[in-house]
């Protein structure tokens, strides 16, 4: 294993993509406000971005595909955001608060 | 050979300088106590993420990569920062509870990194044979507007929705106060 070409090979890309999981479960469980949570599964979605780019720059044979596939990702996640965080700001206003600890009352 | 011989350093520097920074800003993304210091760190991840992605053969996603979650995603929770109050309430004194969930959490998290790492090393990958295309921007965007035309209209009418969604749930509070 050369070191200097060690941009070419597909283990530390599936390494990192593994650590930036395991990083955004840990903060989805240990965060305890709306917003972190959010950012933690932001770090999820990269992951997802990243495994799926290193599997498809080396073992494919279109590349475009996991291209196409990380763009889509991409445009869910900037979806998504869009809509937790109003859904945040919402809450905001009716709770004063976006503690998960204190938003634990349904109210129709 | 390569006639600028220092190139090769050069390159393994820039990606360990990506790597660094990938990992450092998840880390700092989960793991302060302030909430603007963790959106600093999902920037930092997100600007290392776009390196790799360079390394990777794909600078379209880079670029992209630094467009939407930089430019974008990064700037539009900073505007949720500023509005709602989210700090971290302060930890309670050793409370019993709170070292169970960070053991919890802290189990969860090593157990995964370390069992997909592991399935991911010892995998049976087998290369390609040859590549059909070279991936470039340009057949990128003539997959996009034929093989995947659908999912290309789709996610806009998702975009479309959300922004609509977006609206009307911000609104409908605003109404009452």
């Amino acid at each position: 294993m050369n070191l200097l070409r060690a941009y070419e090979q597909a283990d530390i890309y599936l390494v990192v993509a593994a650590f930036l999981l395991a990083a955004g479960v840990y903060g989805l469980i240990r965060r305890r406000t709306l917003i972190g949570m959010l950012i933690s599964g932001e770090l999820i979605f990269s992951a997802s971005s990243l495994n799926i780019m290193a599997l498809n720059c080396f073992y494919v044979p279109d590349p475009t595909v996991g291209q196409v596939f990380a763009l889509f990702v991409m445009g869910l996640a900037a979806a998504e955001v869009a809509i937790v965080l109003s859904i945040i700001i919402a809450v905001y206003r009716n709770y004063r608060s976006i503690k998960t600890r204190e938003l634990s009352e349904l109210n129709g | 050979m390569n006639s600028f011989p220092i190139s090769d350093y050069l390159a393994i520097v820039i990606f360990v300088f990506c790597l660094a920074a990938t990992v450092g800003g998840a880390l700092l993304a989960v793991l302060t106590a302030r909430i603007i210091r963790s959106v600093c760190g999902l920037m930092i991840c997100c600007i290392g993420l776009a390196g790799l992605y360079y390394f990777l053969h794909s600078p379209f996603l880079a670029l992209m990569e630094i467009l939407i979650y930089v430019g974008a995603v990064c700037v539009t929770i900073v505007f949720a920062v500023m509005l709602a109050e989210p700090d971290e309430p302060a930890r309670e004194e050793r409370s019993g509870a709170a070292i169970l969930w960070g053991t919890v959490a802290l189990t969860v998290g090593a157990a995964i990194c370390w069992g997909l790492s592991r399935l991911s090393l010892q995998g049976q990958w087998t290369a390609p044979a040859a590549k059909v295309t070279d991936g470039s921007v340009k057949a990128i965007g003539v997959s996009l507007l034929t093989t995947y035309s659908m999912a290309f209209e789709l996610i806009s009418l998702v975009l479309l929705v959300a922004i609509i969604g977006a609206l009307v749930i911000a609104r409908t509070g605003r109404s009452k106060a």
